[in-house]
């Protein structure tokens, strides 16, 4: 009950891990993930504007230093799940885009087998849990990853990552609780978008700097500029490196920015001009290539030829969805439920008369 | 044959399958070293230690949505809410999670998982703690729900609960936590088979079908009946989704009548169903119309008396019943 005296815990440092230093073709391949996420994105914007992708469709356009950077520090056993600007981070995860391309188009061969949509990617394969579209909701599941892995010893970590927009949502504070509680080596990325749909940051929440919201629950708090993929990597590493070596989660704040509209459907009318340009300006993209060429790993002419390779891949993803198969209708049916192996099978009814 | 109360047979039911299978862990509110707030675990964490046997925050939108998350990964949890009514806090975490994670991610992550708890009303806690939601998660595609009436059909329904590979909500009923019954001794691994009925007294003028508490106030105005020469049939249906359709099928082929009785609200509550896929497959065999004995379509209320005129009771069975034969 008594406020007056209660005093902000300090946020913990974490103490700097191993080198990150990666070599050319190491940086090389980060650069190409998020140029490929970049190809991506753009490729199913076109494909939307033809009607061709239905729904909702979120664009993680400007942000792909994050999911790139801090997916590039995890190890095989760790874990990722997000909300439904997902595509950056299921192709950050290892995705081949074919399938992730097929489900955007509702088809047989997505990932999700056209169940899922743009907003409901998964892959077991590569230990990528979604994909959630309910703002927050993702957050308790992120708990629970990580304490799998702690339950059965895996030395395992999670990435759960979060809006701007989803700090307010009671389930995430559920979540930090509970993580920090019993030590789950699950780390919360905010990524820092600035606007939660058409709401401002300063319109939507208190106690800003996000990353404050470590402080309630003696937490490890961290932010990381988004727009430079170095930065995510080297403080996502620390936050990886507390949880796999001491069990304990970390809340990131990580800054960046959507150059598009929440969705598709949005115009953005909310954002000046001056804004975007002056986002436009550090480009995570741009920012990465002139470090590249600066420190003479490649040239002009070799990045040319990788566009133009990932531009060929894209478009073949866009091909392969455009020409798999719709799912047959009896497929309605199945993936709801598992198969059996302990008890027998239980007999469903068929409440669907007609 | 052992004697156990519905309780015992509870605790019973989560520690063998705690022994057998090292994914099986249980969380909640005061489940650990409080020993259950209706005592359903106690010596669960003595037995199995604090690593399986885990004591949450009130805090059920986060602890539901972590065990869904665990079992995604791996692990079987059961979760015990205190009561369903606060169930209503993770709705989105049991709908949207454990209700769809599988068929969004077309088949590639299972959630075998079971919320389990007390639900119904009766003790006069008023109209936050008395929901009786069987119906609310029953009209999730992927959710089975179970509600059995007696301490036999109580461990054997848990024990299946927490081996199926699917997500399952398992309601209890405060009420019946201290009856009494016989359950196979432990020595039987009693697996009794979700989504089967159990005729709980035969008789061949009127089918009554109930679930959980509504059981015993249906096996009440039988006996009652009796004394007035109706012979009723009881059918327990035990799990409510997916509910046994040929067991009502076939007795209301001997009886011609049937009379369903359930704490459920009146709209959408679960009889609705069932007398709707009786009259739609079975309708020459009826020789009037289904009647539907439900909780009154109000909020429940604290007085003992109105509650209790709330709740089905054997008046209105027994008025429902021959209303049905007249």
């Amino acid at each position: 009950m008594s406020t007056a005296e209660t005093k902000r815990a300090e946020i913990k440092k974490v103490t700097s891990s191993a080198s990150l230093i990666l070599p050319p073709e190491g940086r090389l391949r980060l650069y190409r993930q998020m140029l490929l996420i970049r190809r991506f994105e753009e490729k199913a914007a076109q494909a939307f504007t033809q009607t061709k992708i239905k729904g909702f469709c979120h664009l993680y356009i400007g942000e792909e230093a994050v999911a790139v950077g801090s997916i590039s520090v995890l190890q095989p056993q760790d874990a990722v799940i997000t909300a439904y600007r997902d595509h950056g981070h299921a192709i950050a995860s290892g995705m081949e885009i074919k399938p992730l391309m097929a489900e955007l188009f509702g088809k047989a061969t997505g990932c999700s087998k056209g169940k899922g949509g743009s907003m409901h990617f998964f892959s077991k394969e590569k230990n990528f849990f979604g994909g959630h579209g309910i703002v927050g909701g993702q957050t308790p599941l992120g708990a629970g990853l990580a304490f799998a892995q702690k339950y059965q010893g895996t030395n395992g970590v999670t990435l759960c990552y979060l809006g701007d927009g989803a700090v307010n949502q009671g389930a995430f504070h559920e979540s930090l609780n509970i993580a920090a509680l019993w030590k789950l080596p699950v780390i919360y990325i905010i990524e820092n978008n600035q606007w939660s749909m058409g709401t401002s940051l300063a319109r939507s929440s208190a106690g800003l700097p996000l990353v404050n919201r470590a402080h309630g629950y003696d937490m490890a708090g961290i932010v990381a500029d988004g727009m430079d993929i170095d930065d995510v990597r080297a403080k996502t590493a620390e936050a990886v490196n507390l949880a796999r070596t001491e069990s304990q989660p970390t809340l990131m704040e990580i800054r960046t920015y959507r150059y598009r509209g929440h969705s598709m459907s949005d115009p953005g009318k909310y954002r000046t001009k001056e804004e975007i340009e002056k986002h436009l300006a550090s480009d995570p993209i741009h920012l990465y290539k002139s470090r590249l060429l600066e420190q003479k790993i490649t040239t002009d002419e070799a990045l040319e030829k990788m566009d133009e390779e990932i531009k060929a891949e894209v478009q073949a993803a866009y091909d392969f969805a455009e020409e798999s198969p719709e799912p047959e209708i009896s497929s309605m049916y199945e993936d709801m439920l598992a198969p059996e192996d302990q008890i027998d099978e239980i007999p469903r009814g068929n409440y669907n008369h007609f | 044959m052992q004697t156990l109360t519905m309780r015992d047979a509870l605790n019973q039911a989560m520690a063998e399958e705690m022994e057998r299978d090292e994914r099986v862990l249980l969380m909640g509110e005061e489940v650990a070293e409080y020993d259950g707030a209706y005592k359903i675990s106690q010596g669960l964490l003595k037995r199995f230690g604090p690593k399986r046997v885990i004591d949450t925050p009130i805090s059920e939108s986060g602890f539901a949505g972590l065990a869904i998350g665990a079992a995604t990964f791996g692990l079987r949890p059961i979760v015990e809410f205190m009561t369903w009514s606060f169930s209503l806090v993770a709705y989105d975490q049991i709908i949207n999670n454990a209700g769809q994670i599988r068929y969004m991610s077309g088949g590639q992550f299972s959630v075998p998982i079971v919320f389990r708890g007390t639900a119904g009303g009766g003790l006069r806690v008023g109209a936050t703690h008395s929901h009786t939601p069987e119906n609310w998660y029953a009209n999730v595609p992927a959710l089975t729900v179970i509600s059995p009436a007696f301490p036999d059909d109580a461990k054997g329904l848990l024990k299946s609960a927490i081996r199926s590979n699917n997500p399952v909500c398992f309601m209890e009923n405060e009420t019946l936590y201290g009856i009494k019954g016989e359950v196979p001794d432990s020595d039987t691994d009693l697996l009794t088979p979700i989504g089967k009925g159990r005729i709980r007294r035969e008789g061949a003028d009127i089918t009554i079908v109930a679930n959980s508490a509504s059981t015993h106030r249906a096996l009440e105005a039988a006996e009652k009946l009796a004394a007035n020469g109706v012979n009723a049939e009881v059918i327990d249906l035990r799990t409510i989704k997916p509910y046994d359709f040929d067991m009502i099928a076939e007795s209301v082929t001997k009886t011609h009548r049937l009379v369903i009785v359930e704490e459920n609200k009146p709209f959408c509550g679960w009889g609705a169903q069932v007398a709707y896929d009786i009259q739609r497959k079975i309708f020459d065999e009826l020789d009037a119309p289904i009647a539907r004995v439900t909780g009154i379509d109000v909020p429940q209320p604290y007085n003992g008396h109105l509650e209790r005129a709330v709740l089905p009771n054997d008046e209105r069975i027994i008025a429902a019943v021959q209303d049905v034969l007249r």
